[in-house]
C-alpha cells in the first residue's frame, strides 16, 4: 500500500513537473509539504543548552523529579547532535548521554558511567524504551527529520485557541514503537500543538501536548511545557524546560566521547 | 588533611576570582551485609560481614569549565577483615581543556575495553581487590594524561609515576587462598620498586558503527604472582610485581540489536613467555518483550588465554552466559544473571546475582550473589569453593 502511496506520488510529481501542469494537490503532497515548511521554520537555531524536568506521575498522582542539563548543536545536512547529564536522581547524577541523530540510518549513542569511567556505546535500537522511566520514548526526544516519516494531511481543526492542520505521520523506521502519530500544527507558526501516539496494535497510547510557547532569538518558537499522558496506564509526564539559552558558541567539538567524559 | 585544607583554601581562591566558576559535591554511602553460605575452610574466617563505606566528592569547575579539580576521596570500615577496612584517594584531578586537547593532572581512574567478563586491556589502575571479586573496583593511581583530539580518533599519553599495589583479603576476610597474602612486603623486578616511572599510550576511535582502540603499556604489573615465604608468622605469600609490555586492541560493531565486543591482549614479561589472550562475544537485547516496556538482554563471552592451565587469571578457557533484565520503570530496576563455565576443569562453574533498584531519590537497594562450584585443586577458583555469598546493600546518594 506504502509503496503504491509513493507511486503515485512520484507519477504525480513527475507529471506535474513534465507537463508543467500543477494537479491538485494530495493529501499526502499537503502532509509533507506542512512538514517542510515546520522543518523550514527551524532551521538557523545553532545551538542551545537548557536545564531540564521531568515530573513523573504515576496512575495515583505520586510524583518523582527528573533533572538534567541538556546541550545540543544543530547539523545542517544531519540530524542533531544531544548531550544529556543527569543530576537527579542522585544515585544516576554524572551520568551522561550523548546522541548523533541521524534521518535515515541509526542513531549513535553512547552513554557514560561515571563510577567506572567507563563510556559505553549502546544500541540505538531501543528507540521505542522510555527515557528514564518516563512517559517519553527516545524516539519522542530525538530531533524532527523529514526523512524520518511519511505524511498525509488529514483536516482542519481547532484546539488550544489555535487553528491547526491535523496530519498524520507514519514513521519509516520499522522500530518505531507506533504505527502512527496525529500531530496538530498550528497555521499561525506551524508550531505542534498535540501530537497522539498509536501503538503497533493502532490504539492510542500517548497524548503529547504542548504549552507555554516562548518566542527565541526572534524566530524560534520552544514549547516551556509538555505534557504526555498514556492513555492505556493513566501515568504522566511534565517535561519542563528552564534556562533555555542559544548561541552559546557550541561546536562539534563539544559533542564527542571526550566531553561525554567531562560532563558533569 | 593538611593537603585537604590546602585544596579547599585553593578551591575558594579560584571560585572567588572567577565569574564562571561552579561547584558541586556528591556523596555515596553505603551499608553491606553479607552472609557465606558454607562454612569457611579455616575457622578464623567469617561467616558474616557487615561494612560500611562513605565516598564523597567535590568538584570545583573555573575559567568557564575549561579547568576543573575533581576530589573523591573512599573508604570502608568492615567489621570483620582488617584488609578490607581501607581508604584511598580515588580521584584528585585537574582537568584542563585546550581547543582539541585535554590534560589530566593527579590521581585519578582510566578505563579501557568493551568487553564485561573480563577486563585484559584495562591495565591503567590497579583492582581494589578486597571490594568484590569482579575486580571492577579500581585504586586512584597517579598520573599525567594527555589527551589529543583529531578527526581520526583520540591519542592519550600517560605517564605513571607510582605503583599501587593490589588489595587482598585478611585472616578473617573470605574469599582468599588458604595461605595469607603479605602485603606488607611485596618485591618487585625493579630495582625502583613501586616508584618506577609507567608509559602507556592509547588511540582510540568511532567510525560508523565501529568503536575501535589500540593501546600499549610498559611498566610494572597491576597483577601479581605469589611466592612462599617461611617466617615466624608460618607461612605467607610475598606478592610479586615483574615488568611487563602489552599491546591490547579493543573492538565493538553496533549491528541493529546486536553488540560484537572483542578485547585481545599480548603480553611479554621477564619471567614467562609471551603470550596472548582474548576475551570476545555479544550483547542481544529485545526491547518491549511480554508486551511490556521490559528489556532482555542475552549476553554470551568467551574469554581464552594462551598459557592454558598456567595463566594466573581463571578465565583462561571459560564461556559467561548472562542475561540483564532492564524493567525501564521509575526506579530504574535491572537484574542481571549470569554464570561461567571452566572448559578445562570441566567440574568448574560460577553463577551470579546482580540486582538493584531505587527506593526514592536518595536511596537505592541492591542485592550481589555469587556461587562457586570448584572440584579440581589445580584451578585458581578452588580456593573460593566454600565462599558462595549473598550480599544485601543499601546505599545512600546525595
Amino acid at each position: 500500500m506504502k509503496k503504491l502511496h509513493k507511486l503515485l506520488t512520484t507519477t504525480a510529481i513527475a507529471l506535474s513537473l513534465i507537463s508543467g501542469y500543477t494537479l491538485a494537490e494530495t493529501a499526502q503532497e499537503k502532509g509533507l509539504a506542512i512538514a517542510k515548511e515546520r522543518k523550514a521554520r527551524d532551521i538557523g537555531w545553532g545551538d542551545s543548552t537548557a536545564k531540564a524536568e521531568m515530573i513523573l506521575r504515576n496512575a495515583k498522582g505520586d510524583q518523582t523529579v527528573r533533572k538534567m542539563k541538556i546541550k545540543a548543536l544543530e547539523m545542517s545536512s544531519d540530524g542533531d547532535k544531544a548531550l544529556t547529564i543527569f543530576q537527579q536522581p542522585r544515585d544516576v547524577k554524572g551520568t551522561a548521554f550523548l546522541s548523533f541523530s541521524h534521518a535515515v540510518k541509526s542513531d549513535e549513542q553512547w552513554m557514560y558511567l561515571p563510577a567506572l569511567k567507563r563510556v559505553k556505546r549502546i544500541s540505538s535500537r531501543n528507540k521505542s524504551g522510555p527515557f528514564m522511566g518516563s512517559e517519553f520514548a527516545f524516539e519522542d526526544l530525538s530531533s524532527f527529520e523529514i526523512e524520518k516519516y511519511t505524511y498525509k494531511y488529514l483536516k482542519d481543526e481547532t484546539i488550544n485557541g489555535e487553528l491547526c492542520f491535523v496530519v498524520e505521520l507514519d514513521p519509516v523506521d520499522k522500530n518505531s514503537g507506533y504505527t502512527r502519530q496525529l500531530i496538530w500544527i498550528d497555521q499561525s507558526h506551524y508550531r505542534a500543538q498535540k501530537i497522539e501516539f498509536y501503538d503497533r496494535k493502532n490504539s492510542l497510547l500517548k497524548t503529547l501536548t504542548m504549552s507555554d510557547y516562548q518566542l527565541y532569538l526572534d524566530k524560534f518558537w520552544r514549547a516551556n511545557k509538555q505534557n504526555m499522558v498514556n492513555n492505556q496506564t493513566d501515568k504522566s509526564t511534565d517535561y519542563i524546560i528552564h534556562e533555555l539559552v542559544f548561541n552559546k558558541g557550541l561546536s562539534e567539538k563539544d559533542f564527542n566521547k571526550a566531553t561525554l567524559k567531562r560532563a558533569k | 588533611m593538611n593537603s585537604l585544607s590546602k585544596l579547599s583554601i585553593t578551591l575558594l581562591a579560584l571560585s572567588a576570582s572567577c565569574a564562571f566558576a561552579e561547584t558541586q559535591v556528591s556523596v555515596k554511602a553505603a551499608a553491606d551485609y553479607r552472609i557465606y553460605l558454607q562454612d569457611a575452610m579455616n575457622p578464623q574466617q567469617a561467616d558474616k560481614q557487615f561494612s560500611l563505606f562513605v565516598e564523597p566528592e567535590i568538584y570545583h569547575s573555573w575559567n568557564d569549565d575549561l579547568d576543573s579539580v575533581t576530589f573523591k576521596s573512599f573508604y570502608r570500615w568492615d567489621n570483620q577483615d582488617d584488609e578490607r577496612s581501607h581508604g584511598d584517594i580515588r580521584e584528585l584531578m585537574w582537568l584542563h581543556v585546550g581547543d582539541d586537547w585535554e590534560l589530566r593532572t593527579g590521581i585519578g581512574s582510566v578505563y579501557w575495553g568493551q568487553t564485561e567478563s573480563a577486563h585484559l586491556v584495562d591495565v591503567i589502575n590497579q583492582t581494589d581487590g578486597v571490594e568484590a571479586v569482579d575486580g571492577e573496583d579500581k585504586l586512584g593511581q597517579p598520573m599525567l594524561n594527555f589527551t589529543l583530539l583529531r578527526e581520526w580518533g583520540a591519542v592519550d599519553l600517560f605517564v605513571l609515576p607510582g605503583f599501587r599495589e593490589r588489595t587482598f583479603s585478611g585472616e578473617q576476610g573470605r574469599l582468599r587462598g588458604p595461605i595469607l597474602v603479605d602485603t606488607d612486603n611485596p618485591q618487585y623486578e625493579s630495582s625502583d620498586k613501586d616508584n618506577h616511572v609507567d608509559f602507556a599510550v592509547r588511540w582510540s576511535h568511532s567510525i560508523d558503527v565501529w568503536e575501535l582502540g589500540v593501546s600499549y603499556f610498559k611498566g610494572t604489573s597491576r597483577e601479581a604472582s605469589f611466592r612462599p615465604v617461611v617466617n615466624q608468622a608460618g607461612v605467607t605469600l610475598q606478592p610479586y610485581y615483574g615488568q611487563m609490555s602489552q599491546v591490547g586492541v579493543d573492538l565493538l560493531a553496533v549491528i541493529d540489536s546486536w553488540i560484537y565486543k572483542f578485547e585481545g591482549i599480548v603480553r611479554d614479561t621477564n619471567d614467562s613467555d609471551n603470550y596472548f589472550a582474548i576475551t570476545t562475544g555479544f550483547e542481544y537485547t529485545s526491547v518491549g518483550v511480554f508486551d511490556s516496556v521490559w528489556d532482555i538482554g542475552w549476553l554470551m563471552e568467551y574469554q581464552f588465554d594462551e598459557r592454558g592451565k598456567e595463566a594466573f587469571s581463571p578465565g583462561q578457557n571459560d564461556l559467561m552466559l548472562g542475561s540483564r533484565l532492564v524493567l525501564n520503570d521509575v526506579d530504574g530496576t535491572e537484574v542481571l544473571l549470569g554464570m561461567v563455565q571452566d572448559f578445562d576443569y570441566s567440574s568448574s562453574r560460577s553463577a551470579f546475582v546482580e540486582a538493584s533498584s531505587r527506593i526514592n531519590d536518595n536511596w537505592k537497594w541492591r542485592v550481589d550473589a555469587r556461587f562457586f562450584s570448584v572440584s579440581d585443586p589445580q584451578d585458581l577458583t578452588y580456593s573460593f569453593r566454600q565462599d558462595d555469598y549473598v550480599e544485601m546493600s543499601l546505599e545512600y546518594y546525595f
